[in-house]
C-alpha cells in the first residue's frame, strides 16, 4: 500500500482514496452519490444543513460526509433505514421553515432544495410548525433579498467572506431567530455590499435574487414609440445556452442575436465593439500615465463592482483607476450621440438594453456620471438569467434558433474584444493594442498566455517595444485586496493591474447562469466558458481592437482620437469615496 | 515578586496567624468575623453587613477582632450567613441591624445570640456549621478553602497550602508524572461528560507545538447551576494554580479563563488572584526560579450558553461568533488558533491541587469504581436546604435529598430529580438510592453534568418541565445546524400543544421520533443532548403525556389551560369564603348551597384554592 492511501469500505464496497479526502468525494469518487445541500467545495465545507449525514461504524451519532475525512479501516453506511430517515427529518425540518412558493418562485426549476424534496419524495411536511417571516429587501438596484426562503447554508455568507473578503453579511440572532443579515440589519444598499452578486450563484434556493429588470423592456419593446437597442456582453454568449439546457461553454452568439430580434429590439449590437473602444482608450490613457510619469500602476475599470469596492474601501487609490467607463457604458454613450445623429434618431427615443453578466452593471447604470447631456448611457441592464426568462416568455424555441449576425455599423467586434469576458482578457486585449501602438507594427505574437488562467492572481513581465512592463491579472475581490495592499505598501512594482469582481471574470458574474453545488464539483464552468471565449478570438480574423473596421470609423468620424475632449466627455467618468454604511 | 522562600515563609506565619479559622479548640483572645461574600449573600447585603461589623468594632474599640469576608459556605437559602470563629458559631439570615446584637452578645458578654441560629432538619438550633446535617453528609475538596479563606487575599491561600502543589510539580515531577498522577487518580471532567482527565492532558501533551493553550470553561450556563461560580468566588487562586499544573504538564505557556459576564464577583476576584500572582512572580517567567514561564488572561463570555461547548467557547475566545466546530479534530489536536489545547471546566481545575499534594491513592479512595473523588452540586427546587453541596461520588440521591437537603418542604412527596441541565434528565423516585456517579446517572437516562440539581416535589408537570427545558434549548441554541435549530423549536410546538390541550397521541410519537433524530444528527453537544430531558420524562412519566394529550388534562394544574378547578362536594361546607375571593364571580352557589365553579369564567387563578379552609378545591 502506498503512504498515502486510505482502505475503507462505503456501502460494502471496499475503495481506496487518497489520504485528506472526505467520505463525500471517496464516495462520489466510486460512483456513490450523497445528497448535499449547504456544501459548497473549497468554500462552504461547515457540515451545517445535516443533509449529507451518513452513518460510521463504532460512531456515536451520525457523520457529516461533506467534512469527514475518511480514515483506514473506516466503514461507513451512506444508505441505511436509519440514516435515510434522519436526512428526511432534517429536509422536512429545512422545509418547515421555508417560504414554499415554489409555482411563483424565480428559482423554481433550478433549486437545489426543490431537488432534494423530490428526490426524498417529500410528499408531506411531518414537523411542520411557524415560518421565520422576513422582509423583502429591495431596496438595493442589483439584489432581493427574501430571507424566508433561507435555509441558513450560509453559502452566501462564506462566499461574500471568504472568496470576494467584503464581509458584508453574517449570521445574527440564535437558534431559530438566526438569519444571514447585514451590520444593524440594514438593507444591502446601505452596507458594504458591492453588488458583485456572488451571493446569488452561491444560493441554493430563491433567498436571493437579482433585481428583475425585464418588466421595464417589455414595456419598451411594446411601445412603437421608443427605438429599443439591444447590446451583448461577451460573456453571455458563453452562458446563455446553459439556461436552455445546452452543454457549459457552448456559442451561442448567433441564437442569442436571432432571439433578441425576435423579441422586438430594433437593433441588436455588440457590447465588443464598446470593449473594442475601451481598449483604444485605455491603452491610450496607459501610454499617457507611462510617457507622462503619472500615477501607476493604472487600473482597469470594466467591472462596477470592483470599482464600488475600491470606492468604499481604498478611496487613497483612486488615482489608479482608469478613467475610463465600462465598454457597455461607453457603447451607450455613442448610440445616444454618434448612432443617434447618423441615423437620424431623436436620443431621447432610444432606449439601451445592456444584456449582461452582472448585477453590478444594475447599480453602475444609474451613477450620476454615467449620462450625458440628461440621458443615462444605458436604460437598463438586464442579466443573462433574465434574458433567458424573456425568451422562455415569448415562447422562443432557443436550441432550435438559426443563427444572425449582429446589426451593422456597431456590431463589428475583434477577438480582443471577446476575451473581456474572461479574467485576464481586458489586460491582454490592451497589451495588444499598446504593442502595436509603441512599435509601430503590425505584431503577430498576440497570445499572452501569462495573463491566462483560472488561478486569482496572475503576474507577468512582458516585453513591449523593448521595454518590460509587469502586468497582473487578478479576481475576485479578496485577490484584489491583496492587489491592493501591495500598491498601498508602495510593495508594486507592476505598471498594469487588470482587476475583475467576480472570480474568473465576467463568465462567473452575478448574473450568469446558476450551477448546482453539484455540478460545480464536477465541471470546471469557469474554464468551459473561457473557453468559449478564447476559441471566438482564435476564430476572428480581427484579433486586436484598433484594426476594427467600425471603431476606426468612429473615431475618424466622431471621436476624433483617443483621449479627445469628446472622448473624455462621453467615454470617461470620475470616481467618489464612498461611504460603506449609510447610517441615517 | 517573591523568593520560593519568601512565599514559604508567608505560608508558615499565615499559617499560624489564621490557624484559628480551623482550630475550633484554639485557645485565643482572637476572634474572626466571617462574612459570606458569594454571588446570593453579597446579593443580601453581605456588604453592608461587613462595613456595619467593622464600624462597629471602631465605635466600640474592639481589637483582637477581624472581619473578614470569604467564599460561599453553601447554605445560600439561608444567607446571609455571618461565622465566627474559632468557636465556629453558624448565624443565619443575618441582617445589618443584627450585627450590633452580635458584637454585644457574642464578641463582648461571650454569649450566643441564639435567635439567628440555624434550626437543623430535626427542628432542633444548632450552634455550630459541623453540627449541621447539610454538612456532615458533605467532603469538601474543591471547595475545601471556600468560606475559609478571604479569596482576594493571596497570603490567606498561600497559608493553606496554596501554591505548594505547583512548587512540588515544577521541583520534583517531571511533566509525565504529573499527567500519570491525575490519570491515577481517576478524576473525570466536572463539566459533565466525564472524560479523563488524566487522559485529556496526555492527549494535549503528545501533540508537539511551537505554541500550547490551557484553558479554563467557567461559562457555566445550565439553569440553577452554580458551583463553578462560587469556586471561583471562594477559591480563585486555586483554579489559577491547577491550570499553571495543567500548563507545565502539557507544555503551555499561555491560559485564558473564559468566564461568563453574568459573573462580576468571580470575574473581579480571578483578575485580583491573576494581579497577585503576577506580583509575587508565580505567575510570569522563571516561576519559582525554574524556566517554567505562563500567563493567564480573562476572556469574558457574552451569555450565550453555547459557549460552554468547548469549540464554540474556542471560536468565542478567537473573537468569532459562538459556533460549535465540527469534531474532529479535537481541540488536543487543534484548539485556540489551531493549535493544541487543553480545556477543563473549573470544578476539574479546583480538585488538581489536592490530588498532587495528598495524592492519587487519597484521591482514588473517595467515589466509587469508575467514579473517583467528589461532586459539587447546586441543590435547589423543592428542597429545604438549597445550595451548595460537594459529596463524594456514591452518594445516593435519598442522601442528598432528605439528609444534606433536608427533605421536601411541607412535607411533600419527592417526584423526580433533574441533573445535568437541558442536557440530562430528571430521575424518579424509584431511584432514589441510586448511588450517584457518571454511569449510574447514565444509565437512568439522566447525566451528572455539571452539577445543577433541581428537586421537584409532586405539584411539578412533568410535560411542563420538559417544555421549560426546551424552551431553554431554544432561546440558547446557536442556529448553526438544522436539528437544534429548527428540531428543538419543533419539538418545544409539540410541548406547547400538549400543554394547551391542544396535542393528540400522535404528537407523543412525533416527539420521540424527533427526539431521537435531533440527537443523532446534531452536530455539537447542545442539540445531541437537547431533547433527554423530553426522553426522560416521557421514559417515566408517559401516562402524564398521555393523560394531556388524550384527556386534556393536568394532574399537577401546573398547566393552566387544560386544568379545570372543581370543588369537591363531598368536602364543601357551604362557607362561601371562595366564592367572595373569586375576582371574576365565577363560582356559583347561595346560601347552605355547596358551591361550584362555572368553567367558562374561571380563569384558573387559584385564589379559591388558598381560601378553602377544608381543602375542599383542588
Amino acid at each position: 500500500m502506498e503512504k498515502n492511501l486510505v482502505n475503507l469500505i462505503i456501502d460494502g464496497k471496499s475503495i481506496q482514496v487518497e489520504q485528506g479526502k472526505t467520505i463525500l468525494e471517496a464516495a462520489r469518487e466510486n460512483g456513490i452519490d450523497i445528497p448535499t445541500l449547504c456544501f459548497l467545495k473549497d468554500i462552504n465545507e461547515v457540515g451545517d444543513c445535516r443533509v449529507c449525514l451518513v452513518q460510521i461504524e463504532g460512531r456515536r451519532g451520525f457523520a457529516t460526509s461533506c467534512i469527514q475525512k475518511v480514515e483506514e479501516g473506516m466503514v461507513v453506511h451512506t444508505n441505511t433505514e436509519e440514516v435515510l430517515e434522519a436526512r428526511k427529518v432534517v429536509l422536512d425540518l429545512i422545509i418547515s421553515n421555508h417560504k414554499v412558493d415554489c409555482l411563483t418562485c424565480v428559482r423554481n426549476g433550478n433549486c437545489e432544495l426543490q431537488n432534494l424534496a423530490k428526490q426524498f419524495n417529500m410528499t408531506d411536511i411531518e414537523f411542520a410548525g411557524v415560518r421565520n417571516e422576513h422582509e423583502i429587501d429591495d431596496k438595493s438596484p442589483s439584489i432581493v433579498r427574501d430571507f424566508s426562503k433561507c435555509i441558513l447554508c450560509r453559502r452566501c455568507v462564506a462566499t461574500c467572506k471568504k472568496v470576494q473578503g467584503v464581509g458584508a453579511i453574517d449570521t445574527i440572532n440564535r437558534g431559530f431567530e438566526s438569519c444571514v443579515s447585514t451590520v444593524e440589519n440594514k438593507s444591502l444598499n446601505d452596507v458594504n455590499c458591492t453588488f458583485c452578486g456572488q451571493c446569488i450563484q452561491n444560493c441554493p434556493t430563491g433567498a436571493l435574487r437579482e433585481k428583475d429588470s425585464t418588466g421595464e423592456v417589455w414595456r419598451k419593446l411594446r411601445d412603437p414609440e421608443t427605438y429599443v437597442i439591444a447590446q451583448t456582453a461577451p460573456a453571455v454568449r458563453a452562458a446563455l445556452g446553459e439556461e436552455f439546457g445546452m452543454e457549459v461553454g457552448t456559442n451561442v452568439t448567433g441564437k442569442m442575436v436571432t432571439a433578441l430580434n425576435k423579441l422586438g429590439f430594433d437593433k441588436v449590437f455588440d457590447t465588443n465593439t464598446g470593449a473594442d473602444i475601451t481598449i483604444m482608450e485605455e491603452a491610450n490613457e496607459f501610454i499617457e500615465r507611462i510617457q507622462e510619469n503619472d500615477v501607476l500602476p493604472m487600473i482597469t475599470s470594466c467591472s462596477p463592482g470592483w470599482v464600488r469596492y475600491i470606492e468604499m474601501n481604498y478611496p487613497e487609490l483612486l488615482p489608479h483607476v482608469s478613467s475610463c467607463k465600462s465598454p457597455h457604458e461607453m457603447f451607450g454613450a455613442l448610440l445616444k450621440t454618434y448612432y443617434a445623429k447618423k441615423e437620424g434618431i431623436d436620443p431621447q427615443k432610444i432606449f439601451v438594453v445592456s444584456v449582461m453578466p452582472c448585477i453590478a452593471k444594475k447599480f453602475e447604470r444609474q451613477r450620476t456620471e454615467m449620462q450625458n447631456d440628461g440621458l443615462y448611457d444605458v436604460d437598463s441592464v438586464i442579466t443573462t438569467r433574465e434574458l433567458a426568462r424573456m425568451i422562455k416568455q415569448a415562447n422562443i424555441d432557443f436550441v432550435g434558433l438559426e443563427d444572425s449576425e449582429f446589426d451593422s455599423p456597431m456590431g463589428e467586434a475583434t477577438g480582443a474584444a471577446a476575451i473581456f469576458g474572461t479574467t485576464g482578457g481586458v489586460m491582454e486585449a490592451a497589451l495588444r493594442t499598446a504593442q502595436d501602438t509603441l512599435t509601430g507594427e503590425d505584431l503577430k505574437e498576440i497570445n499572452f498566455e501569462a495573463v491566462r488562467g483560472g488561478e486569482g492572481i496572475k503576474r507577468a513581465t512582458v516585453e513591449i517595444a523593448g521595454k518590460e512592463i509587469k502586468v497582473v491579472a487578478a479576481s475576485g475581490l479578496a485577490n484584489a485586496q491583496k492587489i491592493l495592499e501591495e500598491i498601498k505598501s508602495g510593495k508594486a512594482d507592476y505598471q498594469f493591474v487588470e482587476i475583475m469582481a467576480c472570480p474568473g471574470g465576467c463568465i462567473m458574474g452575478g448574473g450568469q447562469p446558476i450551477k448546482t453545488s453539484k455540478e460545480r464539483m464536477e465541471k470546471d464552468i469557469r474554464k468551459l466558458r473561457a473557453d468559449c471565449l478564447y476559441s471566438i478570438d482564435e476564430k476572428s480574423t480581427i484579433r486586436k481592437s484598433h484594426e476594427n473596421p467600425a471603431v476606426k470609423k468612429i473615431y475618424e468620424e466622431f471621436l476624433e482620437k483617443p483621449g479627445s475632449y469628446r472622448a473624455h466627455k462621453l467615454l470617461h467618468t470620475k470616481y467618489f469615496k464612498r461611504n460603506k454604511y449609510n447610517f441615517e | 515578586m517573591k523568593t520560593l522562600e519568601e512565599i514559604n515563609k508567608i505560608r508558615e506565619e499565615k499559617r499560624k496567624e489564621l490557624d484559628l479559622r480551623v482550630n475550633t479548640k484554639l485557645d485565643t483572645r482572637e476572634k474572626h468575623i466571617l462574612v459570606c461574600h458569594g454571588t446570593g449573600c453579597t446579593s443580601s447585603c453581605s456588604p453592608e453587613i461587613l462595613e456595619t461589623f467593622r464600624k462597629i468594632l471602631k465605635e466600640k474599640n474592639i481589637e483582637n477582632v477581624r472581619v473578614i469576608k470569604t467564599g460561599c459556605f453553601g447554605l445560600c437559602a439561608k444567607g446571609p450567613i455571618v461565622i465566627i470563629r474559632p468557636e465556629d458559631t453558624f448565624y443565619a439570615m443575618v441582617k445589618p441591624s443584627d450585627c450590633e446584637e452580635i458584637i454585644q452578645k457574642h464578641i463582648i458578654e461571650g454569649e450566643v445570640v441564639q435567635r439567628l441560629l440555624c434550626k437543623d432538619i430535626d427542628g432542633k438550633k444548632v450552634q455550630s456549621l459541623d453540627e449541621l446535617t447539610f454538612y456532615k453528609k458533605q467532603k469538601r475538596i474543591a471547595l475545601k478553602n471556600c468560606g475559609v479563606i478571604n479569596p482576594e487575599e493571596i497570603d490567606e491561600y498561600i497559608a493553606f497550602d496554596g501554591y505548594k502543589a505547583l512548587e512540588k510539580v515544577l521541583k520534583e515531577m517531571t511533566p509525565d508524572e504529573v499527567i500519570a498522577e491525575v490519570s491515577k487518580s481517576g478524576l473525570r471532567g466536572r463539566g459533565g461528560a466525564g472524560f479523563p482527565t488524566g487522559k485529556k492532558w496526555e492527549l494535549t501533551k503528545v501533540n508537539e507545538a511551537d505554541q500550547k493553550y490551557v484553558v479554563c470553561n467557567a461559562d457555566e450556563g445550565d439553569p440553577g447551576a452554580f458551583m463553578d461560580r462560587s469556586i471561583l468566588e471562594g477559591d480563585p487562586h486555586s483554579v489559577l494554580e491547577a491550570m499553571m499544573i495543567a500548563g507545565y504538564a502539557i507544555g503551555a505557556t499561555k491560559g485564558f479563563i473564559y468566564v461568563r459576564a453574568e459573573y462580576p464577583i468571580a470575574v473581579k476576584r480571578f483578575q485580583i488572584a491573576i494581579d497577585q500572582a503576577r506580583e509575587y512572580g508565580i505567575l510570569g517567567k522563571n516561576i519559582f526560579g525554574t524556566d517554567f514561564e505562563f500567563d493567564v488572561e480573562i476572556r469574558l463570555g457574552a451569555g450565550a450558553f453555547v459557549c460552554g461547548e468547548e469549540t464554540a467557547l474556542l471560536e468565542s475566545i478567537e473573537g468569532k461568533r459562538g459556533q460549535p466546530r465540527v469534531k474532529p479534530p479535537y481541540p488536543a489536536v487543534a484548539g485556540l488558533w489551531g493549535k493544541p489545547t487543553l480545556i477543563n471546566n473549573v470544578e476539574t481545575y479546583a480538585n488538581i491541587t489536592r490530588i498532587i499534594l495528598n495524592g492519587a491513592d487519597w484521591y482514588s479512595s473517595i467515589g466509587t469504581e469508575n467514579s473517583k473523588g467528589t461532586k459539587v452540586f447546586a441543590l435547589g427546587g423543592n428542597v429545604n436546604n438549597i445550595g451548595l453541596v460537594e459529596v463524594p461520588m456514591g452518594t445516593t440521591l435519598r442522601e442528598i435529598v432528605y439528609d444534606i437537603g433536608g427533605g421536601i418542604p411541607n412535607n411533600r412527596d419527592f417526584k423526580a430529580a433533574q441533573t445535568g441541565g437541558p442536557s440530562g434528565g430528571c430521575i424518579p423516585a424509584q431511584y432514589l438510592d441510586t448511588p450517584i456517579d457518571y454511569e449510574s446517572l447514565k444509565e437512568i437516562g439522566s447525566m451528572m453534568g455539571s452539577g445543577g440539581m433541581i428537586i421537584m416535589d409532586d405539584t411539578k408537570c412533568m410535560v411542563n418541565l420538559s417544555k421549560f427545558y426546551l424552551e431553554f434549548t431554544v432561546s440558547e441554541s446557536c442556529g448553526k445546524c438544522t436539528p437544534c435549530r429548527i428540531g428543538t423549536k419543533r419539538m418545544l410546538e409539540i410541548l406547547e400543544k400538549l400543554c394547551n390541550g391542544k396535542g393528540e397521541l400522535e404528537d407523543i410519537d412525533k416527539l420521540e421520533k424527533l427526539a431521537h433524530n435531533i440527537i443523532k444528527s446534531s452536530v455539537c453537544g447542545l442539540g445531541q443532548t437537547a431533547p433527554n430531558p423530553v426522553l426522560s420524562s416521557l421514559k417515566y412519566f408517559r401516562d402524564e403525556f398521555i393523560e394531556h394529550a388524550v384527556d386534556k388534562n393536568c394532574r399537577t394544574k401546573e398547566c393552566k389551560a387544560i386544568s379545570k378547578i372543581m370543588i369537591n362536594q363531598d368536602i364543601c361546607k357551604s362557607c362561601g369564603l371562595c366564592q367572595k375571593v373569586c375576582p371574576v364571580g365565577a363560582i356559583k352557589g347561595e346560601l347552605r348551597d355547596k358551591r361550584e365553579i362555572d368553567q367558562t369564567k374561571c380563569i384558573k387563578c387559584g385564589t379559591c384554592l388558598a381560601s378553602c379552609p377544608f381543602k375542599a378545591i383542588n
